[in-house]
């Protein structure tokens, strides 16, 4: 087991933003959490990162709890995440992005090559904008600099929040395609929170349904995608069935 | 409106590196020719009414200079806003006041207390307060500023409101002396010091450090997803500019001989900020020339009276809209990241 959330409890001053979740992901699993606009989804994500300070319950990342490790440690541990809206350092270009992916490096050089090439071969579009701005990229092109950034650092985990937010749904579909090469390819190990269920549905293993900071439904992706409340709530009025 | 830092930064492109190394030693010799220029015909005009030039040159114009090199440490690469510098500047120059007149030491001695005592005093202020942002952030500095002052003007070790007198002036060195006489050997020694600084942030920028700043800046929660310890690395950006400003006041206090707390009021902290702001934030070219300037022009109008401080603020307002971004601007990419947050 690769990582564990036991009954994990998030605040927000007063407010209980996660009211108790378990989530497991296996060792080469997608596992992807899908629900609706603050069911608890980014904040899960960010509290697996170090972001948000866990109120109880524990986080186990190989066996070790790590909810009491800072954020700036968990990237060494090897948990990499392509935060929401993409966080690409916009003033820095494609390659200083890069770099960033693992801060705390150790081999400079050669390492770095082979991480760098590794993210050139499966995005081919970023080498061609080495030396240009980050903030100058189209959404689709950020997102897959967010994406290898957090690859730049052979993540174990890598969790990515919403990557396909506010994109073109050719680019959804191209991001998405890269997603399942990433973790069959590199072995990578993925959790992916979504909002646009059918595309997370079809691509993961297994799935969590959150609903307002609870887990409500958990199953096999693709079971997920045939349940009716499922279809009824996140995949519009079964319009893929009729 | 042309892009003067584009423009330099393409001629300095456009060099060799012997071409370079001369153009650098000409300025800092041209620079160091300024003391004399006020009473040199065609450069006459630069002198000052009722106050000496020289002195002026000292401070405000070397010392602010200086300290805008500090704060833009905080401030331009960091992107921490610190309202209370002063405070830096102050504890460096009681520094130097105490232990000048109660050990009898020398200011070569003083200064590394001095810079120490800064940088301590800027870890006892981050440690809580760079756990907070922004406005937060900005309201503690402030209110550290003042604390800095008050204590200054209720303990009698600090001399109270009357402050200290009786400072002495730094030893000669290599024959050159610093005394009353001599204002221009203080102004080469500060030229000196911004030159270590100018140094010194650079060999940051480039490295390490300056990267985690800039990360920082730009968004610090990546940041730290990155891997970045940003409560350190603020935290170094935030007693390296102390470092500067506790140097600057060791010095100041050296010269001036006398201080008392009300030159370390709240204004001076908002001067040197404005300072950064108008010069170009982040880009220390820019954050010279824009201290430089302000530093010296209400003494060159000092001959209107109060109304120097109407025309001074008049051109804050005209040159903050035609260039919102300072009179020489940090890179252009680096700008289009604060327009698209």
């Amino acid at each position: 087991m690769r990582l564990e959330i036991k009954d994990l409890r998030v605040h927000y001053g007063k407010i209980e933003a996660i009211k108790g979740i378990s989530v497991v992901v296996n060792q080469g699993e997608i596992v992807t959490l899908i629900g609706a606009n603050g069911a608890g989804k980014t904040t899960t994500l960010k509290t697996i990162s170090g972001l948000r300070k866990v109120s109880s319950g524990s986080i186990l990342f190989d066996g070790q709890d790590i909810s009491k490790v800072p954020a700036h440690e968990r990237v060494d541990l090897g948990i990499s995440q392509a935060p929401e809206g993409r966080g690409i350092f916009p003033g820095m270009t494609v390659l200083e992005n890069l770099e960033m992916g693992k801060f705390n490096r150790k081999d400079r050089k050669s390492e770095m090559k082979e991480d760098l090439d590794r993210v050139y071969h499966l995005f081919p579009r970023l080498k061609e904008r080495t030396s240009q701005a980050g903030g100058t990229l189209s959404g689709g092109e950020q997102q897959m600099l967010a994406i290898g950034r957090a690859l730049m650092a052979r993540p174990k985990v890598m969790l990515l929040d919403e990557p396909s937010m506010g994109l073109a749904p050719m680019m959804i579909a191209n991001i998405f395609q890269i997603i399942t090469t990433i973790n069959t390819e590199l072995g990578t190990t993925i959790l992916l929170v979504e909002q646009n269920a059918q595309q997370a549905l079809q691509r993961a293993h297994r799935a969590y349904v959150l609903e307002t900071g609870k887990v409500v439904k958990e199953a096999k992706a693709s079971d997920l995608l045939n349940d009716p409340d499922v279809r009824a709530a996140y995949l519009g009025t079964g319009a893929a069935g009729h | 409106m042309i892009n003067l830092r584009d423009k330099g930064a393409e001629i300095w492109e456009g060099w060799n590196r012997p071409k370079r190394t001369i153009f650098v030693f000409a300025m800092i010799f041209l620079a160091g020719l300024l003391p004399f220029s006020a009473s040199w015909g065609p450069t006459s005009f630069l002198n000052t009414p009722i106050t000496s030039f020289q002195n002026v040159l000292v401070y405000p114009v070397g010392m602010f200079i200086l300290m805008a090199l500090g704060l833009n440490i905080v401030v331009g690469k960091s992107g921490l806003l610190d309202l209370g510098y002063v405070a830096f500047f102050a504890i460096g120059a009681y520094t130097q006041a105490i232990m000048s007149t109660m050990l009898d030491w020398k200011t070569w001695e003083i200064l590394p207390f001095g810079i120490m005592f800064a940088m301590i005093s800027g870890v006892m202020l981050g440690l809580p307060a760079l756990r907070l942002r922004g406005d937060y952030l900005a309201i503690i500095t402030l209110g550290f500023g003042e604390i800095v002052r008050i204590i200054a003007i209720n303990s009698t070790s600090t001399g109270g409101p009357n402050g200290i007198s009786g400072i002495p002036n730094p030893p000669s060195v290599l024959g050159i002396q610093f005394d009353l006489m001599h204002p221009e050997h203080y102004f080469w020694l500060v030229i000196a010091m911004i030159l270590l600084v100018v140094w010194m942030v650079r060999r940051f920028t480039v490295r390490r450090p300056g990267r985690a700043w800039e990360a920082i800046r730009q968004d610090e929660d990546v940041a730290a997803l990155m891997g970045v310890n940003t409560l350190v690395y603020k935290l170094w950006a935030f007693v390296i500019g102390a470092a500067v400003g506790g140097a600057a006041g060791v010095l100041y206090a050296s010269k001036v001989m006398v201080i008392s707390p009300d030159m370390f009021k709240f204004d001076v902290s908002v001067m040197i900020l404005a300072c950064v702001v108008f010069g170009g934030i982040g880009n220390i070219w820019g954050v010279m020339l824009g201290a430089g300037i302000l530093a010296y022009l209400p003494d060159r109008f000092r001959f209107l009276t109060d109304y120097r401080q109407l025309v001074f603020g008049l051109v804050l307002i005209i040159m903050m809209n035609l260039r919102p971004d300072g009179l020489l601007p940090r890179k252009k990419r680096e700008k289009i990241s604060e327009k698209s947050k």
